[in-house]
């Protein structure tokens, strides 16, 4: 019975899911990697320089793409693990366990780029600005998650248990980018105004934008080859991942 | 010889909403106060951290006061953080979790009765020890009267939001720390408001304004904690 739902009920299945990754992935590899490589190149060596920033700015083709990856994976997860709950959709849990340390992982360069940029512009490493603090914040969610997913061995309950705190911690994010926000202009009023930068030139923003879908095609090709690990490791006592197993042996 | 066969028949005893809530909550009381050495362990942690502060910063007055209310934030927090661990673990070993779950009342409710219960006997008397500490942190009166209505505000939430992490973490080998580890983060809006509050009213500023924005994080915590909490103590009980 084909309806316009089935490939929703297929993403219940692992095994579509894997055969359907193995398809997409060169692709997505290698339009990530055009795109990063083209969105870098022009961005670090042919974009014109900051006026007032000079050559420190050109971290944020780097920079940037990183941030937008690491707060946007924690709404994927979120979104997942509404599925996992509503629906006890193996593969949104699957998906879920795969990002986390991603997201994690590009948290934490964002505000490595973030310290390496602010040296020279800020005169420190590290500032209590509202924006450093609430990544900050949002690298310790995403440890959460990560450690409790490990802490429960049950397959079943671990799901829905790291589903339950990525909802909740969803809900506190804007909560706590408000506090964190105002916590900021309370104690330090206005030391750097990002608002205030001037409007960026479309030889700087054009690089930019390629660096960012480049990370988003790069950040999709990773989650898939963790997912498809985490696939076969989970589904290693089924027929079809021992004939798979014999045909790439054979 | 036959034994006269009798039928039993059981008739459910009917509780209403409010009554199933209040027993919940007497009992949890009377547990507590039975283990009276459980009631006091938090206060002392809480005063023991408040004393950390002026033995490993500075005994300073000027410092003192201008830290004084974060300190007892902080240690507010980390007390309540303690005691989190005991809020479901000694009914979740008896099984009387279990019953709580199975009754026909929404588990929503008797959550958060269990929590009402938990707070009375963590949260309050935080508050009530706080303005001694206030007085020997050196803040003056009109603050040492602001950090308490911001306690007041602020530890229920507290206990809400910690309940969904005590949930699920229940039964786990190392429950404790991971608690900690996952609730930490949740807990930084409403310190940086309670806090934030004791400035503001420090500063001559008013604090109407201040306090509706805890209030509302109040309203929140109780709407949505107590639905994720009794989500997370099912997830926990089928674990078993």
């Amino acid at each position: 019975m084909p309806g316009k739902w089935q490939w929703f009920h297929k993403l219940g299945s692992p095994r579509w899911f894997y055969g359907i990754a193995d398809r997409f992935n060169p692709l997505l590899l290698g339009s990530a990697l055009l795109l990063l490589v083209a969105g870098i190149v022009w961005g670090l060596a042919f974009a014109p320089p900051d006026y007032l920033q000079g050559n420190s700015y050109r971290i944020i083709f780097i920079h940037v793409p990183t941030a937008f990856v690491a707060q946007s994976v924690y709404i994927m997860m979120a979104v997942a693990g509404a599925v996992t709950l509503i629906w006890r959709m193996k593969l949104a849990d699957v998906f879920v366990r795969s990002v986390a340390p991603i997201g994690a992982a590009f948290t934490f360069l964002a505000l490595f780029t973030g310290a390496v940029w602010g040296k020279p512009t800020w005169g420190a490493y590290w500032v209590w600005d509202a924006r450093l603090t609430s990544m900050l914040i949002l690298l310790f969610l995403y440890f959460g998650i990560i450690a409790l997913g490990s802490a429960i061995s049950d397959e079943k309950s671990s799901a829905r248990a790291v589903a339950v705190l990525a909802l909740v911690g969803v809900v506190n994010i804007p909560i706590i980018k408000y506090s964190v926000n105002w916590w900021n202009t309370l104690h330090q009023p206005a030391t750097f105004k990002w608002t205030e930068r001037p409007a960026m030139q479309m030889d700087m923003w054009l690089p930019l934008l390629l660096s960012v879908l480049g990370l988003y095609l790069f950040f999709t090709w990773l989650a898939f080859v963790r997912m498809q690990t985490e696939i076969l490791h989970r589904e290693r006592r089924t027929q079809w991942v021992r004939q798979l197993i014999q045909q790439r042996k054979g | 010889m036959n034994s006269p066969v009798r039928t039993v028949t059981v008739q459910p005893v009917k509780v209403s909403l409010p009554a199933a809530m209040m027993a919940v909550l007497r009992r949890d009381l009377q547990v507590s106060f039975r283990q009276r050495q459980d009631l006091f362990n938090p206060l002392l942690f809480f005063v023991i951290v408040v004393t950390l502060f002026p033995l490993g910063v500075s005994p300073e007055v000027s410092f003192l006061q201008l830290a004084g209310a974060g300190v007892l934030w902080v240690s507010a927090l980390l007390a309540t953080l303690l005691s989190l661990d005991s809020l479901f673990r000694h009914d979740f070993d008896d099984g009387t979790l279990e019953q709580l779950v199975l009754q026909p009342q929404p588990l929503y409710m008797l959550v958060l009765a269990k929590v009402a219960a938990h707070w009375l006997v963590t949260g309050l008397p935080l508050i009530l020890l706080s303005p001694l500490l206030g007085v020997m942190v050196h803040l003056d009166g009109n603050s040492i009267a602001i950090l308490c209505l911001t306690l007041l505000v602020g530890t229920p939430v507290l206990s809400l939001v910690g309940a969904i992490g005590a949930a699920l973490t229940l039964g786990l080998r190392s429950g404790g720390v991971l608690l900690s580890l996952l609730i930490i983060p949740l807990y930084i809006p409403v310190l940086i408001f309670g806090t934030g509050t004791v400035a503001a009213a420090a500063d001559g500023g008013s604090v109407s304004g201040h306090m509706a924005l805890m209030g509302a994080m109040l309203v929140l915590a109780v709407t949505l904690a107590p639905l994720a909490a009794a989500a997370s103590l099912r997830i926990s009980l089928s674990n078993t």
